[in-house]
């Protein structure tokens, strides 16, 4: 393992919540600058990749394993349809964001920020769950 | 440079590497096109997660790629012909920066007027992406849960042979 590598394991210790963190941001801040679900589920999830590539994938299982991550791929999926469907309840259209609150503009704001949610956890979750599909397989 | 440096490759891990060198390279050119929400993503998806996903492949597979030597005439003709018709389209679109071009008439002035009343969002990337063109999103959403339910279906199918081998 690599991680018997003290310079690989220390930086990665440093990195990982950093790129955590980053990833929360271009999650929340996709409204104001550049970003949004797709580029925030990417950084979260190299930040799980990274970790378990250093650690081995036994360990990184024991954060988030296969069986948890394809769970969170479909929440993810259904909170974004979710949005939609809450949207023909509340007497829209789906996806219509404007019902979702007294305001439509406010409406919007709450049913961009759900749905790039679910689209940064299925975004992370579908990553996550390929790259250990590839590294537990064995021939 | 670095796609003629590709073609010219046969060991597959320094294909892979510099194909993430490409795609950083086109993330910095999309970032000079003032795009930096494609270029966010390039660098992301490129240039980060594909290639740790090429490389995990790679480790299933093997590092070399195995000659073909059969006849390559027909694929070259097809690549020839395929991009001489897109080098001829080319010729007929708009100038590259012409503020008459059907792509900024159409919808995009509406977009950049309207977006600030109707979704007050100061990206108006992020409210086109999820607002307006929120079916799309949802579409490819969709398409990222398809990969992974092929990836795993393959990947455990090919398990269940083997234990029918046994």
């Amino acid at each position: 393992m690599i991680s018997n590598n003290p310079i690989l394991r220390e930086t990665s210790h440093l990195l990982i919540p950093a790129i955590l963190l980053f990833a929360l941001y271009v999650q929340f801040h996709g409204d104001y600058g550049p970003g949004g679900g797709f580029q925030a589920g990417v950084i979260f999830a190299s930040a799980f990749i990274l970790y378990a590539l250093l650690h081995g994938v036994k360990k990184a299982e024991k954060v988030i394993s296969l069986n948890v991550a394809k769970t969170f791929a479909a929440i993810g999926l259904i909170l974004y349809a979710g949005v939609g469907v809450v949207g023909i309840l509340l007497g829209g259209n789906y996806l219509d964001y404007n019902v979702l609150s007294h305001d439509p503009v406010h409406g919007q704001h709450w049913g961009i920020l759900i749905i790039e949610l679910g689209v940064g956890i299925t975004v992370a979750a579908v990553m996550l769950s390929i790259f250990y599909a590839f590294a537990k397989f064995r021939k | 440079m670095t796609a003629i440096a590709i073609i010219a490759m046969r060991n597959l891990l320094s294909v892979i590497m510099l194909g993430g060198i490409y795609s950083l390279v086109s993330a910095s050119l999309f970032v000079a096109l003032d795009a930096v929400d494609v270029a966010f993503t390039e660098a992301a998806v490129g240039a980060g997660i594909s290639t740790v996903l090429f490389i995990s492949a790679l480790g299933i597979t093997g590092r070399h790629q195995i000659l073909n030597r059969k006849n390559h005439i027909i694929p070259i003709f097809v690549v020839i012909v395929t991009g001489a018709g897109l080098l001829y389209s080319t010729s007929d679109m708009p100038a590259f920066g012409n503020p008459n071009a059907p792509v900024h008439t159409h919808v995009a002035p509406r977009y950049i007027e309207q977006s600030g009343e109707e979704v007050g969002i100061p990206n108006i990337v992020t409210s086109v992406l999820a607002s307006y063109r929120g079916f799309d999103t949802l579409g490819e959403v969709t398409v990222v849960f398809t990969a992974l339910i092929a990836v795993l279906l393959l990947l455990s199918a090919n398990r269940g042979h083997r234990q029918d081998d046994d």
